[in-house]
């Protein structure tokens, strides 16, 4: 499994240079790399559909007891299949649809880098490696979403996922780590396996409010949908991918994941089927008011992404059965209906349902796969859609009063799927041909033939379904964590669940009829409500900005002397509290205090230091300092350091050159630099209280008996091991060796940084707007009230 | 700046204390001095050179560029590391900037000639600090 997922990152790798040689094959032969890795996945399918479980494990990190481990149990097939298989046909797609793009080699990488993320995420055992994939999915979805990265909306879209999501990703490390703490591993088949109740322990409400924010903004949950829509600036194979099989199913596919560890509280329960109730209405209605083709898609994601969250809350038995076939069933016709959304917009140049019409006679291949897609959304009989829907009503009958709770809302939220199934099909398909349809066109085959593939399936899963069953109920053991198996029937009987759906379809065709009634009251009660999450968080992001400002103003005030005096103040607070607190301040014994060699240079040094305070000129507070320092190199060689007290006289000296290069460009040493009494004030305690705190530190280290221990060592160790009688060089050279190595990089760094500073200073300045290092935020939304 | 003195007396100190750098650091192992104070006394005696004959004059009696000699220094320390890790006893028998020395015995058995890889670390030292201090200096002299 490891090798399935670095082969398709190899791909990604070789995909630009591969593409630059053969720029009219490359989409074919790269479709390759995911088609090879499906067949590979297929055959697992009859051992996972008979109950076996494939684990892999390669050692990562082994001194903290990560692994790279893998598991393959239905979940994960499934969704493996789903991932490689669509992922062939985007590759494809992406061909066609980007044909001619100058960065099409790019958007290869980056869709196959993303491609094996998400495998890598849908395998993961341990939830360290499960942790990096989800995170590796978010960084190259950002890439995806923000393609088009010359148009600011792109990159506003792309920022918003990538924060959003990213977010609830460290909200999720949080959780998972508390998980691996109270499971005793970082395996989760161990932590299945070791009978530890999580629901019981103590940590349990924290691990699930962190994890589950990790998926519901992952997952865009309400109300942390809204950068999927806005995802919608991305080129079409990228919602057709991310947005509708793949990266956003994440967290539906972690809930699941979790459900036999985590699941069947009362909290896990009525959350999950809250959260994913609102989420789902409120993505079915917000389908019917949009007028974007692409847009009313990623709503009626919003709804299945919803539901499927509700079903895991949920958890019975026909629950779960529901959810493994609503998830296959979604991903085949939202997959058709985003790419075959894309060719529409491909053959006539808009989305906008309000200028569709008539398409049919010009596009009868794209439009018979949306019809047979969109027919599978609207649940209706014999596609795969309607089963699902008769097992997620079967599931809510099942699940008592709870389900009763959302069963309303279900009802609600599938009808709207109906209406949603007549915008992208009948709205622009049939009925007189409008202006758009004029020069509408058939695309290339690498544009129909995934949606052909996909609905298809979708109309084949249906009519038979004992194909799909084994598989769903693999699926559904693997998500209810105990043995199940799945039946699949048109028919079975006059049951309330097919009364319900009798009612769904009536509801549904009630709304597409009225549409116009419908949007407009729901426009009003977008309008009355005033609740915009889009705007929500423009307001947070400016508050942020403005809060870096602030705080970056009073930081950075571009002052050295500011800079200067921060500085200190906090490198001597901080060991000064501590001192105080810990109380670890000590007198030394009163030995050699009466040595008066000391004494002269300490008198030699603060003569230096007020000398420098009171000097009028800079050059005269110069050669001040530099008493303090020559005393300073005296103390070391009449101390019995001679090593740095040589150091320290050159340093001096170089000290002294550089400072009388600065000296002449400076301006005068005038009125401007003599602050007022209140700074003055400031800083006189500043200085003092960092020289106080110096003395009482060095008082205290003095006061303790030195341990004879390293330097005795050394000096034993010198000549026998490093062959050097001054133990200062080997020790420097030596036994201490590479923390030299990390000063002297210093030293280059420090070296380099002034001449590029100072290069810098002198070079033309480009233009004012250009050279500003800011993160443009693009241009907001407007109209749509979210 | 134009001043005799300097000028007479920055032409006979430099050989003698580019000299006296090399001295230093390469007693420095078994007597005070070592590559850090070598490289400044050379630094100083070459940003005499630049007060008094110019920035110019500095550049021409380099070897080279400062950020060059800079540049080859840090790779000097580095590479000298790796002699413990490639070298005897197999790949990664020890770990990087382990020592490795090449020490000749006289007939009788008393110790001879000994070179070293610190000692290659310590010339690294020796002309990073070189290289940084006189990078400084030109830029303040160039470009200020």
């Amino acid at each position: 499994m490891l090798a399935a997922v670095l082969v398709i990152f190899l791909a990604a790798a070789i995909a630009p240079t591969l593409h630059r040689l053969l720029p009219a094959f490359s989409h074919w032969l790269l479709a390759l790399v995911p088609a090879g890795v499906t067949v590979w996945f297929a055959q697992f399918l009859g051992p996972v559909s008979g109950g076996e479980t494939v684990l892999q494990v390669v050692p990562w990190v082994p001194a903290l007891g990560v692994e790279l481990a893998f598991r393959l149990d239905g979940l994960s097939l499934l969704f493996a299949l789903l991932v490689t298989g669509i992922g062939t046909f985007i590759t494809a797609y992406a061909g066609g649809y980007l044909h001619g793009h100058e960065h099409q080699g790019r958007f290869y990488l980056f869709l196959l880098a993303f491609m094996g993320s998400m495998l890598g995420l849908v395998l993961a055992d341990d939830v360290i490696s499960l942790f990096v994939f989800w995170e590796l999915t978010s960084v190259t979805s950002f890439l995806l979403i923000g393609f088009n990265h010359e148009d600011g909306r792109s990159r506003r879209s792309a920022v918003q996922a990538l924060v959003v999501t990213s977010l609830g990703g460290l909200a999720l490390l949080a959780g998972l780590v508390l998980m691996g703490l109270v499971g005793e591993g970082w395996r989760l088949t161990a932590m299945e396996a070791s009978g530890i109740d999580f629901r019981a322990h103590a940590l349990y409400l924290p691990i699930l409010v962190l994890i589950l924010l990790g998926a519901f903004t992952k997952s865009a949950q309400v109300p942390f949908h809204f950068w999927l829509p806005n995802a919608m600036d991305a080129p079409t194979p990228v919602s057709a991918y991310l947005h509708s099989a793949t990266m956003v199913k994440a967290g539906v596919y972690l809930v699941a994941r979790l459900n036999p560890t985590l699941g069947g509280t009362e909290v896990w329960t009525y959350t999950l089927a809250a959260f994913g109730t609102v989420t789902a209405v409120w993505g079915g209605l917000m389908a019917l008011r949009s007028t974007d083709l692409k847009k009313v898609l990623a709503y009626t994601t919003l709804m299945a992404l919803g539901t499927l969250t509700m079903l895991v809350g949920l958890g019975t038995e026909y629950a779960l059965k529901g959810f493994a076939v609503f998830l296959l069933a979604h991903s085949l016709y939202k997959g058709a209906l985003f790419m075959g959304a894309g060719a529409v917009d491909h053959g006539t140049g808009t989305r906008d349902v309000n200028q569709l019409s008539g398409l049919w006679p010009k596009m009868r291949l794209t439009g018979l796969f949306i019809l047979l897609a969109s027919l599978s959304m609207a649940g209706l009989p014999p596609f795969f859609g309607f089963l699902g829907k008769e097992l997620m009503y079967e599931g809510m009958l099942e699940a008592g009063s709870t389900g009763t709770f959302v069963l309303v809302g279900m009802v609600l939220a599938n009808a709207t799927m109906l209406g949603a199934a007549g915008l992208v099909f009948v709205k622009p398909f049939l009925g007189k041909p409008s202006q758009a349809a004029e020069h509408a066109h058939e695309g290339s085959p690498s544009l129909w033939i995934g949606p052909a593939v996909l609905a298809s399936l979708g109309l084949a899963f249906g009519l038979f379904g004992s194909l799909p069953a084994p598989l769903m109920g693999a699926v559904t053991s693997a998500v209810a964590g105990t043995a199940k198996t799945v039946d699949l029937h048109l028919w079975h009987g006059l049951t309330p669940a097919l009364g319900l759906s009798a009612v769904t379809v009536a509801l549904g065709a009630a709304l597409f009829l009225g549409l116009r009634g419908v949007t407009a009251a729901l426009g009003g009660l977008a309008r009355a409500s005033r609740v915009n999450f889009d705007a929500a968080w423009d307001h947070v992001l400016a508050g942020v900005d403005a809060l870096a400002r602030a705080v970056t103003n009073l930081l950075q005030a571009g002052r050295l002397s500011r800079y200067m005096l921060l500085t200190i103040a906090v490198m001597f607070a901080l060991p000064g509290i501590t001192l105080l607190l810990r109380g670890g301040f000590a007198m030394p014994k009163a030995e050699g205090w009466a040595e008066p060699l000391g004494w002269f240079l300490c008198f030699l040094m603060l003569l230096g230091t007020f000398g420098a305070m009171l000097a009028t000129s800079r050059l005269a507070a110069v050669t001040a300092l530099s008493i303090s320092g020559l005393a300073v190199a005296l103390f070391f060689l009449a101390y019995s350091a001679p090593d740095v007290g040589i150091t320290q006289l050159m340093v001096e000296t170089l000290t002294v050159i550089i400072i009388v290069l600065v000296l002449a460009k400076l301006p005068k040493f005038g009125p401007s630099e003599r602050t007022d009494a209140a700074t003055r004030l400031v800083k006189l305690v500043v200085a003092v209280a960092a020289g106080g705190v110096t003395t009482a530190i060095l008082l205290s280290v003095t006061a303790q008996p030195l341990s004879p221990h390293l330097s005795d060592y050394f000096a034993a160790a010198s000549y026998v091991e490093a062959y050097g009688r001054n133990v200062v060089n080997v020790i420097i050279v030596d036994f201490r060796g590479f923390d030299t190595l990390g000063e002297i990089t210093v030293v280059a760094m420090a070296g380099l940084g002034v001449l590029a500073l100072l290069k810098a200073r002198n070079a033309p300045k480009p233009e004012e707007d250009a050279a500003a290092p800011r993160l443009d935020p693009g241009k907001p939304m407007t109209g749509e009230a979210d | 700046m134009h001043s005799l003195i300097l000028r007479t007396g920055t032409r006979l100190l430099l050989a003698l204390m580019v000299l006296f750098s090399l001295f230093i650091l390469w007693r420095g192992h078994n007597e005070p001095g070592g590559g850090f104070i070598g490289g400044l006394i050379a630094a100083v005696a070459y940003s005499l050179v630049a007060l008094s004959f110019g920035v110019a004059e500095m550049r021409r009696m380099l070897p080279a560029d400062p950020k060059t000699i800079l540049g080859a220094g840090l790779a000097l320390a580095i590479v000298s590391g790796l002699f413990a890790v490639v070298g005897q006893g197999g790949l990664l028998a020890d770990p990087y900037m382990a020592s490795r020395w090449y020490i000749s015995y006289t007939e009788t058995g008393e110790k001879g000639f000994a070179i070293g890889t610190p000692v290659l670390f310590d010339i690294g030292v020796y002309l990073v600090v070189i290289g940084g201090i006189l990078a400084m200096v030109r830029g303040l002299m160039e470009e200020l």
